[in-house]
């Protein structure tokens, strides 16, 4: 039991990364119609954005009074950080220890802009060619956005630490009347999987209970019909593109403590992220959602040992075993709207 | 000739004539000139472009002929590579079984992979192949190298040991050769300051090349050429008219899978050693590069794409700060530096970035990749020449293009 549980547990952030970017990924097809291949590249750049915050913070000069003498008796001057001149010992010290989150506030703007600035400057040109079109050109923009990042950040992972206070493990064995130390869970793992759901709760609400959502779902249910009724619907997808890549960006920002980013991260997450989306249902949010958290709890299951007895490397085909199941079964995917991309 | 009208005669004759002079071709500058380094005539490259070119054109039939974008084709050139080694393990190093069998094993597996994928299209069919790459690349990484049943050998790479039995060697050469002739024996003639390489693997791969050329030509002016053709304009007036598509796109699946699998074969007879890394979906990615780039759905496109971005990717990422401070030594310092800085990302370790610049380039403007561009220039040329003779210019802008 205690076992079942803490593979639930695992699954879950990876599940959350998955369901993020999926969303976004849907966001972006059930809008525009466009298959878009850069969104892992967007996902990586939410990353760097907490890397680049989190480089900024610790900034530092020279201090202009010497704080003693070293060793061959020259004076000797400790490392300022700029953070902690411009706003005092403690709010500086918080706000480098709080980095990643503090991220998020520096990321919305900046992935929105990047969002709005890839919709207006290529995608729009490729809403008449093939699908096929459009997968390559955003495959290229892939190649890249990745190459820049790895021109200024080099190909090493960055490790990025998380806030002092979620660096622990959290024993919800004991909480749950367990044996301690059998369901040991990190902090931020729970963090981000409440993060994730706070985002995808957001992004329902402002589709849901907002005059710009209903709008918004309207075009994704008849575009042309909303463009007569004299309403821009143009302007209102540019301008959804930009959250579903704000979304994305927010999902790298928070994943950057769990594993350090490097500039491959997007492509290793976009594969999966696409075949998390076909099993959703192309254009189905719910599905793209529902689809992350399973496939990530599954892919944690597949790789315990018991199973992995059982059939050798099962743990590395799983998702790609289910996409195909699903696929040849049930080509709308698990909860696909009827006639959008079935063929 | 051949079966074949005049124009695929003397395109056929072109290909011949580039592949067979490679070795002069592309070492026009002299050894010891500062261009030297933009030769790209060394043994080891040429048998690249020729093997990846064929990579491409196979690739070609599937996705230039019916529009189905595999993004899974890398799997097959693994595959290929795998079966080939083991035939060196087992049998000998000559390469005619290793490449006979890797054919098969790949036409095997993309019978398989492509009965499944075939059945969706689109994006879902790109999906499908990918997952089964994927999948390919985590077991060959992972599971199939374990102790007890090593087919892979994970993360080492699959490679011949001297305690493989090697069946029918007997006194055969220790390297990879076709009945003695080794694939690494080199004929270097010397001209002057220039000096070309002749290599035994490059020119059996130049031929089968040309084979593969010729092959791909016939299917493209055949009636099932024709068929495919009819897939990508309009599948479902074709299933309307009361033809069945799904034989004919596996059939083209499968040639391509083939010719992925000769590619493999032939990459791991020039180098006996098959690694994981060729199925990841970044190499299938590159074919597909390799194909836009060129021009799809046009005969010579792939193999010139293949040229292009092997060469581009070992020039451009030999040039180093040094290379450039040489390049731009002439111009007023603080120019020559500022040169460098604007160039330096893009070189060297930044090919990469080069190479997505330029296939976005190619998709947003010239779609029908380098072929396109070439026709385009050549028209305007016509046109301006044709000005003033009227009606036979006409003519010549009414040309369909290939």
């Amino acid at each position: 039991m205690d076992a079942i549980l803490l593979q639930i547990l695992n699954g879950l952030d990876k599940g959350s990364a998955y369901a993020l970017i999926a969303l976004g990924l849907t966001l972006i097809f059930g809008t525009l119609g466009v298959v878009n291949f850069a969104h892992g590249a967007l996902f990586m750049l939410g990353a760097f954005c907490a890397v680049t915050i989190s480089k900024l913070f610790n900034l530092s000069h020279k201090a202009s009074e010497p704080s003693g003498v070293d060793f061959l008796g020259n004076p000797k001057y400790e490392d300022v950080l700029y953070v902690e001149d411009w706003f005092g010992e403690r709010l500086g010290g918080w706000m480098l220890d709080w980095s990643v989150p503090l991220s998020i506030l520096f990321a919305i703007p900046i992935m929105i802009g990047i969002g709005y600035v890839m919709e207006r400057g290529l995608i729009k040109h490729f809403y008449k060619r093939p699908h096929a079109d459009q997968i390559l050109v955003t495959f290229g923009l892939a190649i890249v956005l990745q190459e820049v990042i790895k021109y200024f950040y080099g190909a090493n992972p960055i490790p990025t630490p998380a806030p002092e206070m979620f660096r622990g493990s959290f024993d919800f064995g004991a909480a749950l009347g367990f044996d301690a130390n059998t369901i040991i869970y990190p902090y931020w793992r729970m963090v981000y999987f409440v993060f994730s759901l706070v985002i995808i709760g957001g992004v329902f609400a402002f589709l849901r209970f907002t005059t710009f959502g209903m709008v918004v779902r309207a075009g994704m249910a008849d575009r042309e019909t909303v463009g007569l009724l004299g309403i821009d619907i143009d302007r209102r997808f540019t301008i959804m593109f930009g959250i579903a890549a704000a979304v994305a960006g927010l999902a790298g920002v928070m994943y950057t403590p769990i594993n350090s980013p490097n500039y491959h991260m997007g492509m290793d997450f976009l594969v999966l992220s696409f075949v998390v989306v076909v099993v959703g249902g192309m254009g189905s949010l719910p599905g793209a959602v529902l689809a992350g958290f399973l496939l990530g709890v599954l892919e944690s299951f597949a790789s315990m040992n018991q199973i992995k007895s059982l059939l050798p490397g099962i743990d590395q085909i799983i998702i790609y075993l289910v996409a195909i199941a699903i696929l040849l079964t049930r080509p709308r995917g698990l909860m696909g709207r009827k006639g959008v991309m079935e063929e | 000739m051949l079966g074949l009208n005049k124009k695929d005669t003397t395109i056929l004759i072109v290909v011949a004539v580039l592949t067979m002079a490679a070795p002069f071709i592309l070492n026009p500058f002299p050894t010891n000139s500062s261009l030297a380094q933009f030769n790209a005539g060394y043994p080891d490259l040429m048998q690249r472009f020729v093997i990846y070119g064929i990579f491409a054109i196979g690739f070609n039939i599937l996705f230039g002929l019916t529009g189905y974008l595999s993004f899974g084709h890398a799997a097959f050139l693994g595959i290929g590579s795998y079966s080939a080694v083991w035939m060196f393990k087992l049998l000998s190093f000559n390469v005619i079984p290793a490449i006979a069998l890797s054919i098969v094993v790949a036409g095997l597996f993309s019978v398989v992979i492509g009965y499944i994928s075939l059945r969706r299209s689109g994006i879902y069919f790109s999906i499908l192949t990918l997952a089964f790459a994927q999948m390919s690349f985590n077991l060959a990484y992972s599971v199939l190298s374990n102790p007890k049943f090593n087919l892979t050998n994970g993360e080492t790479g699959l490679q011949v040991y001297g305690s493989d039995p090697q069946y029918l060697k007997g006194s055969g050469p220790d390297v990879t050769h076709i009945f003695g002739l080794e694939m690494r024996a080199t004929e270097t003639l010397k001209l002057g300051g220039w000096s070309f390489d002749f290599n035994v693997g490059y020119y059996l791969c130049a031929l089968i090349l040309l084979v593969s050329f010729y092959i791909s030509v016939r299917i493209f002016r055949s009636p099932f050429g024709m068929m495919l053709r009819a897939v990508k304009s309009n599948q479902q007036r074709m299933n309307y008219t009361g033809l069945n598509s799904r034989p004919y796109t596996l059939a083209a699946f499968v040639i391509s899978g083939m010719y992925a699998g000769l590619a493999g074969g032939l990459l791991a007879a020039m180098d006996p050693l098959a690694g994981a890394e060729r199925m990841q979906w970044t190499a299938s990615g590159e074919v597909v590069l390799m194909t836009i780039l060129g021009g799809a759905g046009t005969l010579i496109g792939p193999v010139l794409g293949a040229g292009f971005i092997k060469y581009f990717e070992n020039i451009f990422s030999k040039i180093n700060d040094n290379v450039l401070h040489t390049w731009f030594a002439a111009l007023p310092d603080g120019m020559e530096d500022f040169l460098i800085t604007i160039v330096h990302p893009f070189v060297g370790k930044g090919w990469h970035l080069t190479l997505g610049l330029m296939f976005m380039a190619v998709v947003i403007f010239l779609p029908g990749g380098l072929v396109q561009g070439g026709q385009k220039i050549g028209r305007l040329f016509r046109r301006r020449g044709a000005n003033a003779p009227g009606p036979e210019g006409e003519a010549a802008r009414k040309q369909p293009a290939e």
